[in-house]
């Protein structure tokens, strides 16, 4: 039976107490966008400002609980510079991550051997793996996916923006 | 005489088992509560012995089942204090409940521009089917402020319900526990000339019913939540109102008469009971009502009153600087206590209540209105029931402690 030291790793409880980049970016330049999960009334903006094909800086706020406020804070730090190519793949890597089939937990198995999946395996997540332990705890995989969400749908939105023609 | 809340427990088996190693201390009654073994005996045996579909076979176990649904219905009257089954309509909870209401009478009665009121503490199930009115024909909605205390801000009552043809409201808050003062706001509504729904949802199953005396229009109730099972609630309505109302589902079961060119509608209550109806449910809500009647419905609310009484006591001397939400003292509130516990989101403070087997639950309770203007964006809400006693608190206290060693900033 998962303890909740599974759940609650020191480095999750890090990013919890003192949140990285935390704030706003005006807009524009910066594309905002806020993620909701009804459930449980957690809420978090993201600013994302893209140079040049690049996440050149992150901020955000809200509210919620420490998976959830924790994982934004983390996710931050692990975009923030790269590529929106780069960025999406780590998306991918985390959500797969967040998808594990509880019975693979203890064998330590990766990924259903599809490409995506294939590619995502080779993304390091660092820190991110702290968040390992919250497959465990199903109904908190939602605290944990919120900002990754978000961020999707703020790179969908910049880019979007980024064809139309100028005017 | 005060409940037996020992004997109480043995009547309810799921209280027996253990989650993490640690005995079940289920405090969320609120959201629905646990079940004794005579409802569950009740369904089974139906199931064994009766089942048929009712108001249609003329061989004996249809009958049998007729009788046992209808029984249903004039039990629930009796628990209600209402003058006649007739007014007492079957619905799958309260939310449906409301939604008939809205349907039927709110799509007959109101055009856009006419008034609905409800408060800042409604449940969404007393939101959202007027605001899609709203949405759909444009119907004004104002709100009753609720006060620093918890309470109805009625200073500006009068001035509200002016010129409104509905007022909608909450008998008891499921955040705040607050006990609403039904029949002055129902006779502040009729003399405004506006017809007044009360969600009974968190009355019900807590205290003494008495129709009658609060003056209301419409009244629901959920089952799930007193004792009963899920899947049946009621709409209870004033036979003139139910009489002129059009029908909300359609189908079998509320027709007197289908043509190829129309229909007409059956009797109330049943012209409102579309398709085969929940009737194992009926039978195990017959039985929780019995067995709440049994109990005594003033003893239940004082053993609640008391319990909730020590519990605000407990929290507050173990934890100085938590925040309950709502009223004070416990002779103004139900059995609800809404917590926010010094840093600790609700949904952590849940979780590790729950390594405690304590179930509480956490969020917005489906009143983000009120969350907001709480000022928060969720609370770790403990309720209580008939089978819950002061160990159980206790338990809670201690575990509270818990959370402060995890994640105090």
């Amino acid at each position: 039976m998962p303890g909740l030291e599974d759940l609650y790793r020191e480095i999750i409880l890090d990013h919890y107490r003192s949140p990285r980049n935390r704030g706003e970016l005006p807009t524009p330049p910066a594309h905002a966008e806020t993620g909701f999960n009804p459930l449980c009334g957690d809420e978090i903006t993201l600013y994302v400002q893209v140079d040049d094909g690049r996440l050149a800086d992150v901020k955000l706020t809200g509210q919620g609980c420490s998976i959830s406020q924790s994982s934004a804070s983390m996710m931050s730090t692990a975009v923030k510079g790269l590529s929106v190519d780069e960025a999406r793949a780590v998306i991918r890597r985390f959500k797969s991550m967040m998808s594990i089939h509880e019975s693979r937990l203890d064998g330590g198995g990766e990924g259903d051997g599809g490409d995506e999946d294939a590619e995502a395996a080779n993304v390091k997540l660092g820190d991110l793996e702290a968040l390992q332990g919250v497959v465990k705890f199903p109904v908190r995989i939602k605290c944990a996916t919120l900002a990754w969400n978000t961020l999707t749908q703020a790179l969908d939105a910049v880019g979007a923006s980024s064809q139309q023609p100028p005017g | 005489m005060a409940l037996d809340v020992a004997t109480i427990k043995k009547d309810f088996p799921i209280l027996e088992r253990t989650v993490h190693d640690k005995r079940l201390v289920y405090l969320d009654s609120a959201a629905s509560s646990q079940k004794p073994l005579s409802v569950l005996r009740a369904m089974d045996a139906y199931y064994e012995t009766t089942n048929a579909n009712v108001h249609r076979g003329v061989y004996a176990i249809a009958e049998e089942a007729t009788r046992l649904y209808e029984k249903a219905r004039t039990d629930v009257a009796r628990f209600m204090g209402a003058g006649s089954a007739a007014e007492v309509v079957f619905t799958k909870n309260v939310t449906e409940a409301i939604n008939l209401v809205a349907y039927s009478w709110g799509r007959t009665n109101l055009a856009a521009g006419d008034v609905v009121v409800l408060t800042e503490m409604e449940h969404h199930a007393n939101l959202v089917p007027w605001l899609a009115l709203k949405a759909e024909r444009g119907i004004e909605i104002r709100y009753i402020p609720v006060d620093g205390q918890g309470f109805l801000d009625m200073t500006r009552l009068d001035e509200a319900l002016d010129g409104a043809k509905l007022l909608g409201v909450t008998s008891v808050s499921n955040v705040l526990g607050t006990m609403n003062p039904i029949p002055r706001l129902a006779e502040a509504a009729h003399a405004a000339g506006a017809l007044i729904l009360v969600d009974g949802a968190q009355h019900a199953p807590h205290m003494p019913l008495d129709i009658s005396a609060l003056g209301c229009d419409f009244f629901g109730l959920t089952g799930h939540k007193m004792l009963g099972p899920t899947g049946i609630g009621v709409l209870w309505a004033r036979a003139d109102l139910l009489e002129a109302m059009p029908p909300f589902l359609c189908g079998g079961e509320m027709i007197r008469d289908v043509r190829l060119d129309g229909f007409s509608t059956n009797d109330v209550p049943w012209k409102f009971e579309a398709g085969t109806p929940p009737i194992a449910e009926a039978v195990g809500l017959s039985a929780a009502v019995e067995y709440l009647e049994a109990l005594g419905m003033d003893e239940v609310r004082e053993h609640e009153r008391s319990l909730t009484a020590y519990a605000l006591d407990a929290l507050r001397g173990a934890h100085p600087d938590l925040v309950v939400h709502g009223p004070p003292a416990a002779d103004d509130r139900g059995g609800v206590i809404s917590l926010q516990y010094r840093d600790v989101h609700p949904h952590d403070l849940s979780q590790v209540l729950d390594q405690a087997g304590v179930c509480v639950r956490a969020g917005h309770h489906c009143a983000k209105p009120l969350m907001r203007r709480l000022g928060v964006s969720a609370t770790a809400r403990a309720s209580f029931s008939v089978y819950n006693d002061e160990a159980d608190v206790d338990v809670l206290v201690s575990a509270l402690a818990d959370a402060d060693a995890l994640f105090s900033l």
